[in-house]
């Protein structure tokens, strides 16, 4: 019994060994290309699941058939504006067609080396293209209804012809022209990245420190402008207030002046004479008084019984 | 096939166990038995928890989601890779949180994470910005099988959707009001993006954290506010004053015509009373003018000689009087004496 297990043994492992060599398989990730003594052989098997081959002479090449990462080194480019800028691209792509790509580019590798040549090399184009203001923003779109306190701080953003998204699409476009007989297919491709140089950001910085203050500084402005307005309307009123009322009150005293004036004169008018006696009658009660010194005649009305009784 | 060798090595430990040991048969295939099944049932059944699915592929091929619970797959043919579906998921973009907790710590920032968080706005000034974004698995095997590095790729996607937004917008509204435009519009472009890539993601929210003007820019951004501030101050102040000043005055003015009112009020009221009581007497009088106007003297003099300090009666012939009299108030003793002799000499 020992003697036929052994040998049982050995064929089995045999027959693993080639086993393992027919069967593979294939991920939902996974396409693969067979090649025969380095030539590919059929075509790429692309659906999932358990296959066969030839033992031996025939080899799988595995590709990936998801979409893959392209980073861009970020490079330092100027704008048609003269700006320097970091640009910091990426782009994602697959393989459609794993035959081409393999006799094209061989391996990944290859496929990347290649693609940054085509992609950075456009991206740099469309960067000295264009200006600044047109690989930042995308629409036309206005600030207008951003509530602001000072007409320094209205923004007017630059209107622009094309704008990010377009150019994107124009660099993916121009890529995929050189792509297309690669077995690639390019996704996407954005700028993921853009800043300014270090010596630019030092400039654009001052400009918005002086930017801010402009605007501080006519807060000031307006602040103390509207504290003097403020001051000259209360003088103002204050003026109007006291004149008003001084001009009401001599205007009632004259009146009271007048109509006391012109009862007196009514009352006093039926006789002058008399008033004058009456008058005079109370001055002198009201003015002598112990400093006066009296000299009287004799023929006073007051001793004119002094000298007799008639 | 993996098969084969197990089931060749256990043949083999069998019969090195029955040449080595010495066991009866029976028990050492029970043994060898026992081991077969803990290895197989190891290999068939797995777990899958609450928050994830399971995708199955069998020999690499998808062919079944499984849901929460324990499960059993086709040992060694079939693969179970676990998807969590129901946890969110979470990526920061220009910060770290090193340990999440009542008082979170958040990581240094470097160069790396700074140049992550620095942006372009629209006016071409540069912005501050930190943001998080929420999401969700809602396709298992997209998201397992259609993008490579996925991760990797979503954090790239996200940047350059933020920039793009962030680039039309002027850094005022970046600092403020735009806050949330800006959050939904760029929920909205990566679902849009997300769903291009096919990569099985739902977008559950984009939120700004920190927004910020660059450091060396910071202070001026703070005097604008302290500049608005002082301007609001100094309006205040002057109207202040102004409410403090006017209705003072009024009040004054008011006072000043009710005080010519009275005096007006006064004069009148008096000179009426005066009026009506010249009348009166002047009534009597005319009555009896002659003893009315003496009676009026006499009874005036009658009040007021008491009261004068110093009388003097002259006859009414003397003369040269006058010159005599001293001005200090004295009355000299020639003069005393010619007014004594004038008034007994008359007899």
């Amino acid at each position: 019994m020992s003697r036929v297990t052994t040998v049982q043994i050995v064929v089995a492992i045999v027959l693993l060994v080639v086993l393992s060599q027919t069967g593979y398989t294939v991920n939902e990730t996974e396409q693969v290309i067979i090649t025969q003594f380095g030539d590919p052989v059929g075509v790429p098997v692309v659906t999932p699941g358990l296959h066969f081959k030839v033992p031996f002479i025939q080899r799988i090449n595995v590709f990936d058939k998801r979409f893959l990462e392209w980073d861009g080194n970020p490079n330092q480019v100027p704008t048609r504006d003269k700006r320097f800028i970091w640009v910091d691209t990426y782009a994602r792509w697959r393989i459609t067609d794993p035959l081409l790509f393999f006799q094209r580019l061989r391996d990944e590798r290859g496929a990347q080396s290649r693609l940054d040549d085509i992609l950075d090399g456009e991206t740099r184009n469309a960067v000295a293209r264009h200006d600044l203001i047109e690989l930042v923003r995308s629409t036309n779109r206005s600030a207008d209804d951003v509530p602001i306190e000072s007409e320094e701080e209205a923004v007017i953003l630059e209107k622009i012809e094309r704008g990010r998204q377009k150019i994107q699409r124009d660099i993916l476009e121009t890529a995929a022209g050189r792509t297309a007989d690669l077995g690639i297919e390019l996704l996407d491709l954005r700028l993921k990245r853009i800043n300014y140089v270090e010596e630019v950001q030092q400039d654009v910085f001052a400009r918005m420190i002086a930017e801010r203050q402009r605007i501080a500084e006519q807060f000031r402005s307006e602040g103390q402008g509207e504290s003097a307005r403020i001051h000259g309307e209360r003088e103002r009123e204050l003026a109007q207030i006291q004149s008003e009322a001084y001009r009401v009150a001599e205007e009632l005293r004259g009146e009271a002046d007048a109509e006391s004036a012109r009862i007196y004169a009514d009352a006093y008018n039926r006789d002058a004479d008399f008033y004058a006696f009456t008058k005079s009658l109370e001055t002198y009660e009201l003015t002598m008084d112990s400093s006066t010194f009296f000299i009287l005649g004799t023929d006073n009305e007051l001793l004119r019984f002094m000298k007799g009784a008639r | 096939m993996e098969d084969h060798p197990i089931v060749d090595i256990t043949r083999f430990a069998r019969s090195q166990l029955t040449n080595v040991s010495r066991l009866p048969k029976g028990a050492a295939t029970a043994l060898v038995a026992l081991v077969v099944l803990a290895v197989a049932g190891f290999s068939t059944l797995y777990q899958v928890q609450p928050e994830e699915v399971g995708v199955v592929l069998r020999f690499g091929r998808y062919v079944r989601t499984t849901e929460p619970g324990l499960r059993a797959r086709i040992p060694f043919v079939e693969e179970v890779r676990k998807v969590p579906v129901q946890r969110q998921l979470k990526q920061e973009f220009g910060f770290r949180t090193v340990e999440a907790g009542v008082r979170t710590v958040y990581a240094p920032v470097e160069r790396d994470l700074a140049g992550e968080a620095a942006m372009l706005t629209g006016d071409l000034n540069v912005a501050i910005v930190e943001w998080i974004v929420q999401y969700r698995v809602s396709n298992p095997s997209q998201y397992l099988f259609k993008v490579r590095n996925l991760e990797e790729t979503f954090r790239a996607m996200t940047e350059a959707v933020m920039r793009e937004v962030v680039g039309d917008r002027t850094v005022t509204e970046v600092l403020t009001v735009g806050r949330q435009e800006i959050e939904a519009l760029v929920e909205e472009n990566l679902q849009a993006l997300v769903n291009q890539y096919q990569m099985g993601v739902t977008i559950d929210q984009v939120v700004l954290q920190d927004v910020n003007p660059p450091d060396p820019v910071k202070p001026s951004w703070d005097e604008v506010n302290q500049a608005q501030q002082q301007r609001d101050r100094m309006i205040n102040e002057a109207r202040g004053e102004y409410n403090r000043v006017i209705p003072r005055a009024r009040g004054e003015a008011q006072q000043a015509v009710l005080q010519a009112e009275g005096y007006a009020l006064d004069r009148i009221n008096r000179a009426e009373g005066n009026a009506v009581r010249f009348t009166a007497i002047h009534e009597e009088y005319r009555q009896a003018p002659e003893v009315t106007r003496r009676r009026l003297y006499l009874e005036t003099m009658q009040r007021v000689l008491p009261r004068v300090g110093r009388k003097l009666f002259v006859d009414e012939n003397a003369t040269g009087v006058l010159p005599l009299l001293s001005l200090d108030g004295g009355i000299p003793p020639q003069l005393a004496q010619a007014s004594n002799s004038a008034a007994g000499g008359d007899q």
